[in-house]
């Protein structure tokens, strides 16, 4: 069965529990079994044949948050975030149905026409008194779907992909030329933060292109228990890039960045894309990785406000880019930066996590929302758009005055605040 | 199995929420962090307050069930590994810090505070609780009392039990025992709190825990040396303590360490230095500064090829980062990593860190060997694959010789981790029959019917281990082979 779980991925494993300091789901419960070295040792067991596919298992694999903490944490370089991508696809491959989750996530997400088409209605329904009178509604109908309305961000005026120019040239300067990814998630919601993105980009010297036929990156796929359709999003954002013959790609999205940089794993055994996608994965670069490494103006503003920093599971944890971001934030909130008890905790967002498993994401999101509080900040940087998202979600529950910004929209604004002075 | 009447009883004490047994749940706590060794319980159960767990006791004694307690499940030596017809007896929720007495600079905590959580809060407040395992951000207190755990500033500080200032136990037969207190000094009778401490969960389940505190050290200076054999490392070992000086922590990686650090945290070590210490001094600054003085001074003396002093804490973090990553850098080399503390008074540190090379070189087996210098605790790590059963043999063997080797030099077999499951064997080996039989007659006063984490430490149970005997033919071949034929059971 080419669906199992690697035996040598699983015997990495130490059993050492040094993992289990960092594990948000160990940290709700408690429990050995929602820790990853619990669920590790479930999935050797199902593997060795000694329990089924229980629901209890299914459970324990859809309650991680695939943040990776564990792997930062661990010191046998277990690789956890395979092992529970692999796990959730076992687990969709021994159904007989496809879950809704990857039903969704394949129908829906994945198809640029079918989310336009989605956000459009969102986007009427969100700006009319419709909104209002539904929300009511769903009130009265169920508690957890209005809670889940009430969560969306507001969908962009209009995605970015159809508004940006598909090239723009730097004005002075010339450094070469960079290709970003406009993403779904990031575009439905954050169209603002890629027109910033190229801002910045720009600004910094670099010709920036933005390939109109690219596609998801396939990585909610991916997390999610599909080990299909992925590989033929990775094949085709790989014909797109390589044709914009750029240095780097830029990702503005920690999720996104992590999944390209396994483009070459992904298509390891892909014989027309292998070489490719490889090639392809070195030239990913987060955002404020890239920013760091190549060198930016720095703005020479300052956000004159508490700014705080909360690292993205997907930076952090997945690409390992943690000094880079800080360094931006850093600079531009100079005296006021504060620091974040638990910055590299998950926020609750963690892909779709927050809409199926609605719960405990509420729950990691008040632990996070404590934290803010405490630090005393009123500008929350951060690199991924489900970690916005969620943040800002979070701030108006409690009904805080908290901007949560991306990097991007940070600079750009203190760029054009320093050009007018 | 402990059978259905029994369940229903725990159902009851405990409540619903208390009380699991599913497959799933009773897999996640079939193991700790002992290497290979797992056994699956019957059930986990939940305390929520001390009369359950007495109330637990009582029933085991009742129904013949054995009871395993466990902490955050960190051991190295199998302690809170189920055993046959068990329970779990999980203390990992009793996390709070009941009284912080500023003016005695004594802790009550309940057992399942996590270590490192509770020195944060403490350092917060200008104080130090000094004992430090490689664990620190994942065991509970509770599971330290229970080893009498060490770590890196053992040498200054000494270890767990020097901090441990009281306890309430629930004894085997269900009674709460409460030993120690704030007074520093206390002797009205026997010492059974320092019996107490160390038990491995075999005579008591610690409800709460009353700590020593100290206050912080004011500054901290760092110091990385680089020797051509580990000869150079021990002989400034030997200067510093000739020279009456106490380091916070006196630190050492042999050179398969070294390498296999490099290759890892690519920090700029020479992979061909045969060994490096890392020294630190903490205290008032005047002390340190002196201190830090003649350690350099004495590291020239004895052919430190390199010396790195870092001038501040960050820079000191920085030198740390070597020793701090040994483990992590060793364990990703194989599947299966056995981290051993076989440990020697410091004199014989060079015969025997020698002798685990040899060892290794002799069996055909990968160990490095790395630990704290200053008090002769060493960490041979032997790399495997537990897949691969004639190097697991293979790596047995070597660690049969490093453990008699480790006694023959007058040292012991186990420093910090305990002798659980997986050094009993060598316990009843290599000790003085009267040391072992006290333990076992401990044992039997406290835990008549055995029900308390039975089988670790030391065996006083009839050993049933494999199917019995049955037929006559069969019987007489198992008393062929024994010279005294009553001992078949003991
Ligand atoms: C990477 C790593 C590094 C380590 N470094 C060190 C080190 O430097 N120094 C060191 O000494 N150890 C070290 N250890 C070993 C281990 O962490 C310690 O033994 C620790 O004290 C175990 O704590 P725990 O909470 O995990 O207890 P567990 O492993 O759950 O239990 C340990 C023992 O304590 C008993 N126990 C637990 N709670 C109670 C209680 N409330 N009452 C009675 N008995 C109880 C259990 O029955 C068991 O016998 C290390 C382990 C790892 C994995
Ligand atoms: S830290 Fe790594 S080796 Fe240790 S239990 Fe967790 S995953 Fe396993
Ligand atoms: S990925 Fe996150 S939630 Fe999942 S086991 Fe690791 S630390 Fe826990």
């Amino acid at each position: 069965m080419t669906n199992r779980i690697s035996d040598d991925l699983l015997t990495q494993c130490m059993h050492c529990g040094l993992c289990l300091s960092v594990c948000p789901t160990y940290a709700l419960t408690g429990d050995e079994k929602s820790s990853p070295r619990g669920r590790i040792r479930l999935m050797k067991s199902v593997m060795e044949s000694r329990i089924p596919v229980t629901d209890a298992f299914v459970n324990e694999m859809d309650f991680c948050l695939d943040c990776q903490a564990c792997e930062t944490a661990c010191p046998a370089g277990v690789k956890y975030g395979e092992l529970v991508e692999s796990a959730r696809i076992f687990v969709e491959s021994s159904r007989k149905r496809t879950s809704l989750k990857v039903f969704i996530l394949r129908k829906v997400v994945v198809r640029r026409r079918v989310l336009n088409f989605i956000a459009g209605i969102a986007r009427v329904y969100q700006s009319s008194r419709v909104d209002r009178l539904v929300l009511r509604l769903l009130n009265i109908a169920s508690k957890n779907l209005y809670n889940k309305a009430r969560q969306l961000p507001k969908v962009s005026e209009s995605f970015s992909i159809n508004t940006l120019p598909e090239v723009i040239e730097p004005k002075d300067e010339w450094r070469g030329t960079v290709a970003v990814l406009t993403g779904c998630v990031m575009d439905v919601f954050f169209a603002d933060i890629n027109k910033d993105t190229v801002d910045v980009l720009v600004e910094n010297g670099w010709r920036v292109v933005i390939p109109k036929d690219q596609v998801c990156c396939g990585s909610l796929n991916a997390h999610n228990g599909d080990g299909i359709t992925p590989k033929g999003l990775a094949r085709k954002n790989v014909d797109v890039f390589e044709r914009t013959a750029a240095e780097y790609y830029v990702i503005n999205s920690a999720g996104c960045g992590a999944f390209m940089k396994q483009y070459g794993d992904v298509l390891a055994n892909d014989r027309g894309y292998s070489e490719r996608a490889r090639a392809f994965s070195a030239k990913v670069r987060d955002f404020s990785e890239f920013l760091v490494q190549t060198g930016y103006k720095k703005p020479g503003a300052h956000t004159c406000k508490p700014t705080a920093y909360h690292e993205a599971c997907h930076l952090v944890h997945a690409q390992k880019v943690s000094s880079e971001p800080s360094e931006i934030v850093r600079d531009v909130a100079d005296k006021d930066y504060r620091t974040l008890n638990e910055a590299t905790w998950c926020c609750g967002s963690a892909g779709i996590y927050n809409v199926v498993r609605y719960d405990d994401a509420v729950k990691l999101l008040n632990r996070k929302m404590v934290n803010i509080k405490n630090s005393g900040a009123e500008i929350v940087v951060t690199g991924n758009p489900g970690c916005l998202a969620q943040i800002a979600s979070g701030a108006k529950k409690e009904g805080l005055d908290i901007e949560v910004v991306h990097p991007a929209t940070l600079l750009s604004r203190l760029y054009k605040a320093n050009g007018s002075q | 199995m402990i059978g259905e009447k029994v369940k229903s009883e725990l159902v009851r004490i405990f409540g619903k929420d208390g009380f699991r047994d599913s497959d799933e749940d009773r897999i996640a706590y079939s193991y700790d962090g002992t290497p290979v060794r797992s056994v699956l319980p019957d059930a986990i159960v939940t305390p929520s307050s001390v009369e359950q767990i007495s109330k637990l006791m009582i029933l085991a004694n009742e129904n013949k069930f054995a009871v395993v307690p466990r902490g955050s499940g960190s051991g190295l030596s199998g302690g809170s590994i189920p055993t046959e017809n068990s329970v779990v007896l999980l203390m990992n929720k009793w996390t709070n810090v009941i009284e912080f007495d500023k003016n005695n600079l004594t802790a009550w905590v309940e057992p399942g505070v996590v270590t490192g959580k509770f020195q944060s809060l403490v350092e917060s407040q200008g104080l130090f609780y000094p004992p430090d395992p490689g664990s620190a951000q994942i065991c509970t207190l509770g599971g330290n009392v229970a080893e009498n755990s060490g770590g890196l500033r053992g040498l200054k500080y000494g270890v767990t039990k020097n901090y441990v200032l009281g306890l309430e136990v629930v004894l085997p037969n269900g009674d709460v025992m409460r030993v120690g207190g704030k007074n520093m000094k206390d002797v009205a009778g026997y010492n059974l709190k320092d019996v107490m401490i160390g038990s491995e969960g075999t005579l008591g389940i610690f409800t709460k825990i009353l700590l020593k505190l100290i206050p912080l050290p004011k500054t901290g200076r760092t110091l990385l040396a680089f020797y051509d054999s580990i000869a150079g490392a021990a002989a400034t070992v030997s200067e510093i303590t000739a020279a009456r000086i106490v380091p916070a922590m006196l630190e050492f990686l042999d050179n398969p360490t070294i390498r296999a650090v490099e290759d890892f945290a690519k920090l700029g070590l020479d992979r061909n230095a045969g060994a490096v210490l890392l020294a630190e001094v903490d205290g008032a600054k005047p002390v340190v500064e002196e201190d830090l003085a003649a350690i350099e001074m004495i590291c020239k003396k004895s052919r430190a090829t390199t010396l790195h002093v870092a001038r501040d804490q960050s820079e000191g973090m920085k030198l740390k980062a070597a020793r701090r990553s040994a483990l992590a850098a060793l364990a990703r080399i194989s599947p299966t990593t056995i981290l051993e503390d076989a440990t020697v008074p410091r004199s014989e540190l060079t015969t025997m860190v020698y002798f685990i090379n040899l060892t290794a070189a002799k069996h055909n087996v990968q160990i490095g060997t790395f630990g704290h210098a200053g008090d002769g605790n060493l960490h041979p790590t032997g790399l495997t694959d537990e897949r691969n059963e004639a190097e697991m043999k293979r790596i047995e063997e070597a660690f049969d010789d490093i453990f008699r080797k480790a006694v023959e030099l007058g040292g012991t077999i186990t420093g910090e981790h305990g002798i659980g499951l997986s050094k009993k064997k060598f316990l009843e080996e290599l000790y003085n029959t009267p040391f072992v039989s006290m333990m076992k007659k401990t044992k039997e006063m406290l835990d008549p019917n055995f029900v308390l984490n039975p089988g670790k430490v030391v065996s006083v149970a009839p050993r049933c281990e494999g199917a019995l005997p049955r037929s006559r033919e069969q019987i007489d071949r198992v008393l062929s082979k024994m010279d005294n034929p009553a001992e078949a059971y003991f």
